[in-house]
């Protein structure tokens, strides 16, 4: 098998080539689809995940036969078209080829319009596929019945807040299955980001912005909740752990929560999308009155005309 | 300007073959060098440091401050004034200034080594100068991955306090992204792109110069933040956590701006000198692939480090000065930080590829002993990824909570960059049909770049996709990404290009048995250890984290095994670069590849002045195979050959 073939025997390389690259390619992606496909994360908790998963396998199923191509090449290459020991001598001076050249554009160029567009719907039919859309988000899901979930982000802990059960505020993330959530997340000093990972749900939690992601939850069970964007000290030790329960659960839980926290939801700030936590109207009394500093708690002086 | 005379200057003042007119020279530790900058940077610093605190004392709001940044900042601009006066940077401009004549610069002369610690305007001092540098910032930013493997063998912190591992890893990124900007196009670019264009010198020797002299500053300072706590950001130093950090950010900012200043004046230099400067015959049309490759970083880096430069400003004004840039507050905005760091941040990684590209692609020609296939497709590929690179930066805000209608475009965009991309594996692969394929250690290194690089960019498309970017986005899966691209891509071809050009830069040949040991050894464990980082990131481990879940403990032993052993490899090539240049010497002076590349004519090192005549160049520097083909260049042109060249120069 080896390049012991006379050059008027020269075997046809490219016919063969294509036909190892067709036959590695249509047995490799089938047994990605089927074997590996099932397992790729986040797996299929919630709406976003499954999107998240499909378009992973979907994106595979191409990356596949390009890894598989390039490779198979370069083995290819050096198994048939190593110089002998003692040979000098050149190779053919092949400056190009127009047809080769001008397919691979043209296919190269359709796979990649064909990801984007795929990944454009992707995006529009499933709600923005759990990432941060930003203050107003373009793809919201279709019904009246979406679960608000205010996400706070502060160094170096996770709150949740729910806003239609009175705002009260926890560290147990608990979420219902089946309804459409709606996460606002914020933070009140750097920058982190939320990240529910078998919910297949990120997005950034910045100052001062509300930050909005959509999903549904299809399956009960646990969710990871951890800080992807790093966010000083304890960065690595920023997560948090939030459960999917059943509608009807959810519920008695919410409204009982709602009960029992109704006299620390009052000394909380007002449900609101964002926070000002250098601004506490209360403390900033205090400090004033006590001379410990001119500008209210806050960056500028209030009474500074030049304040921005 | 194309430099027409024969006997022309390669210096300022330098005479071409007359015998030089030199001044007496003075004891050495009386000339300026670096023992000298130091000094002066040292003064610089006490100097600025007490400057700083006599300003800010009359402020309140700074006096009171937990850390005063103002003197920090203030130290570390006078201390790198101090080290370039130290340098002697500044003598001959006073000198100019004050009318009084220029003597010439004769630091390059002189057979020993102390031209290398001196501020030299020789091209090829400042390559080996900038080549030994690099490789000590890349080792010490290893030592850093080191580190950072050690601490994760286990799933909770076992070795480094959680701080003492976000100054590692911090310091880590730093600094191989600031080496990485300059890494092939500091020593290979500086060194080899007059040689390969057929000039004797470069544009602005001076400015090219000062781009060195300020790395060694820029990572000392660097370093340094070590000392007052280090800093919290990692590399990208997001506002605002980088307002709030302590004082060891500021060596974060301050270093790197001024890495930031030195690409600039390197890039800006070197785009000058290949677009001036190239021999007659030399057209656009016969440029080396990495002279192109160097003329798209170097525009790129023209176009993207000030962004940086800026950046790095208003964190520093929002630290010392108390503006507002990025404090939400007061009406600044983090993601405006987030904007112009990643401005500079996309075309960044690909003035991380692009030098790769143009190694690997002026390499396989060499050893498959054919022409490049597509020479215009491979040129054009650096053109395209070169432009489209300023286009796609928010895919890195995909979750940050941007204009949503954006994500689409950027997602196009991003996705568009790899059909120019797909050309270079294109070119590689026509290159290699039929080929008479010599594996050689720079060949070696060629391919696996091609390789890794393939995983890189198979796993780019990956990212760029919104829904799959969801959960990859800021865990180990990006990490494994660009590690695949800047280290698997770049460091390979940087390799490659040390195996393949060190013949040529110092006359001395690396041992090849250990180079083969080398490239094994870092390939199998470089896929070894970044191979399952894809896999853990989308088990979802986060980036720069110290704590992560039980169950991945094995996976992550795996890699920081591996990653012990891949800095194993390191030494190995450390080894070789210590015996080979310094103890073993095994002399190159000819054309060891039988390369056509015109850098390959003269011979190992080239003479002081390139060349003895501007060249004529005839050919392509890929005509292998081809019996029809001219010479590459003809090295002796008859008088009166390139007035009639520079004539029919228009059309070229």
């Amino acid at each position: 098998m080896t390049a012991e073939t006379a050059p008027d025997q020269e075997p046809n390389h490219g016919a063969r080539l294509l036909s190892m690259w067709l036959l590695l390619s249509a047995s490799c992606d089938p047994l990605f689809w089927f074997l590996a496909g099932p397992h790729i994360p986040p797996g299929r908790m919630s709406s976003s995940a499954a999107t998240q998963q499909t378009d992973f396998n979907v994106l595979a199923m191409i990356a596949i036969p390009v890894v598989i191509g390039v490779l198979l090449y370069f083995g290819y290459a050096l198994t048939y078209w190593r110089a002998k020991d003692g040979d000098d001598t050149d190779g053919p001076p092949i400056h190009g080829n127009a047809k080769i050249q001008v397919t691979w554009m043209a296919v190269t160029t359709a796979l990649v319009l064909f990801l984007a567009a795929f990944g454009t719907v992707e995006l529009w039919t499933q709600q923005g596929a759990g990432a941060g859309e930003g203050p107003s988000p373009i793809w919201k899901p279709d019904s009246s019945n979406i679960l608000e979930v205010q996400v706070i982000g502060q160094q170096w802990a996770w709150t949740f807040r729910y806003p239609q059960f009175g705002g009260f505020e926890t560290t147990a993330l608990v979420l219902p299955e089946g309804q459409p959530i709606q996460f606002d997340v914020t933070s009140l000093d750097v920058i982190h980001s939320f990240w529910a990972y078998q919910l297949g749900v990120k997005a950034d939690a910045n100052p001062g912005v509300n930050n909005v992601a959509y999903t549904t939850a299809k399956q009960l069970g646990q969710v990871t909740v951890r800080c992807s964007e790093l966010c000083g000290l304890w960065h690595g030790a920023m997560y948090d752990y939030g459960k999917v329960v059943t509608a009807t659960a959810f519920q008695s839980w919410a409204r009982q929560s709602e009960v029992q926290l109704a006299s620390i939801t009052r000394m909380l700030p007002p449900f609101a999308l964002t926070y000002d936590p250098t601004n506490v109207p209360v403390l900033n009394e205090v400090l004033i009155k006590l001379g410990l500093t001119s500008a209210g708690g806050g960056y500028y002086n209030s009474n500074d005309l030049e304040q921005p | 300007m194309i430099e027409i005379e024969p006997g022309s200057v390669q210096q300022p003042g330098g005479g071409g073959d007359e015998p030089r007119q030199q001044p007496r020279q003075r004891s050495w530790w009386l000339r300026p060098a670096m023992h000298t900058a130091l000094i002066g940077a040292v003064l610089g610093y006490v100097l600025g440091h007490w400057l700083g605190n006599y300003f800010a004392s009359g402020y309140q709001q700074i006096a009171s401050a937990d850390s005063s940044d103002f003197p920090i900042v203030l130290g570390y601009g006078f201390a790198v004034i101090g080290w370039l006066a130290g340098l002697g940077v500044f003598n001959d401009l006073i000198l100019q200034m004050l009318g009084k004549p220029v003597a010439a610069n004769t630091n390059h002369l002189g057979g020993g080594l102390g031209k290398y610690f001196r501020y030299s305007l020789d091209h090829k001092v400042v390559g080996i100068q900038y080549l030994v540098a690099m490789v000590g910032y890349f080792l010490t930013g290893g030592l850093f991955a080191m580190l950072i493997r050690a601490e994760l063998l286990s799933p909770s912190y076992h070795l480094l306090t959680a701080s003492a591992y976000l100054e590692v890893v911090s310091e880590h990124g730093t600094m191989m992204m600031m080496m990485m900007t300059s890494v092939v196009m500091g020593p290979l670019g500086n060194y080899l792109v007059p040689l390969m264009i057929g000039s004797k010198r470069v544009a602005f020797p001076r400015v090219e110069a000062l781009s060195f002299w300020l790395t060694p500053c820029s990572f000392i300072i660097l370093l340094s933040s070590v000392l007052m706590g280090g800093f919290p950001t990692g590399w990208t130093g997001y506002a605002p956590l980088s307002i709030q950090a302590g004082a060891g950010m500021d060596g974060y900012a301050f270093a790197f701006g001024l890495m930031g200043i030195s690409a600039t004046l390197a890039a800006f230099n070197i785009v000058v000198t290949i677009i001036c400067y190239r021999a007659p015959g030399m057209r656009w049309s016969r440029l080396p692939m990495f002279v192109w490759s160097m003329l798209t970083t170097g525009f790129l880096l023209i176009l993207a480090a000030p962004v940086l430069i800026g950046g790095m400003y208003m964190i520093l004004t929002d630290r010392t000065a108390q503006t507002g840039f990025f404090v939400n507050q007061v009406g600044g905005s983090s993601y405006l930080y987030e904007d112009l760091f990643w401005f500079f941040g996309h075309p960044e990684v690909y003035i991380l590829a692009l030098p790769g590209f143009g190694i690997v692609s002026e390499i396989i020609p060499v050893f498959c002993r054919k022409p490049l296939f597509g020479y215009k497709t491979a040129a054009a590929g650096m053109l395209g990824v070169a432009i489209l690179s300023f286009f796609v930066w928010q895919h890195h805000l995909f979750d940050s909570g941007m204009d949503p209608d954006m994500r689409p475009l950027f997602m196009l965009t991003t996705e568009l960059i790899s059909i120019p991309t797909g050309f270079i594996y294109l070119v590689a692969m026509g290159t290699f049909w039929k080929a008479k394929i010599r594996l050689t250690v720079p060949m070696l290194f060629a391919l696996g770049m091609y390789v890794n690089f393939l995983f890189g960019g198979v796993s780019g498309v990956f990212l760029s996709d919104v829904p799959v970017d969801t959960t990859s986005h800021g865990s180990f899966m990006v990490l494994a990404h660009f590690h695949y691209t800047i280290m698997g891509g770049l460091i390979f071809a940087f390799m490659a290009g040390i195996y393949y050009w060190l013949p040529k830069m110092m006359g001395i040949r690396l041992n090849e048995k250990l180079g083969k040991w080398h490239f094994w050894t870092m390939f199998i464990f470089f896929n070894s250890t970044f191979m399952p980082l894809f896999v853990l990131g989308e088990l979802g481990m986060p980036r720069r984290v110290f704590e992560y879940a039980r169950n991945l403990e094995t996976l992550n032993d795996w890699v920081s095994i591996s990653a012990f052993c891949l800095g194993a490899s390191m030494l190995i090539f450390l080894f070789n670069f210590v015996m080979s240049t310094l103890f073993w010497r095994e002399r190159e002076t000819g054309n060891p590849w039988r390369a056509r590349g015109l850098e390959w004519q003269v011979s190992s090192p080239p003479p002081p002045d390139n060349f003895a005549h501007i060249p004529v160049v005839l050919a392509g520097p890929y005509e292998y195979g081809d019996p029809n083909a001219l010479p590459v260049a003809d090295l002796n042109p008859p008088a009166g050959v390139i007035s009639g060249a520079l004539a029919g120069a228009g059309e070229a």
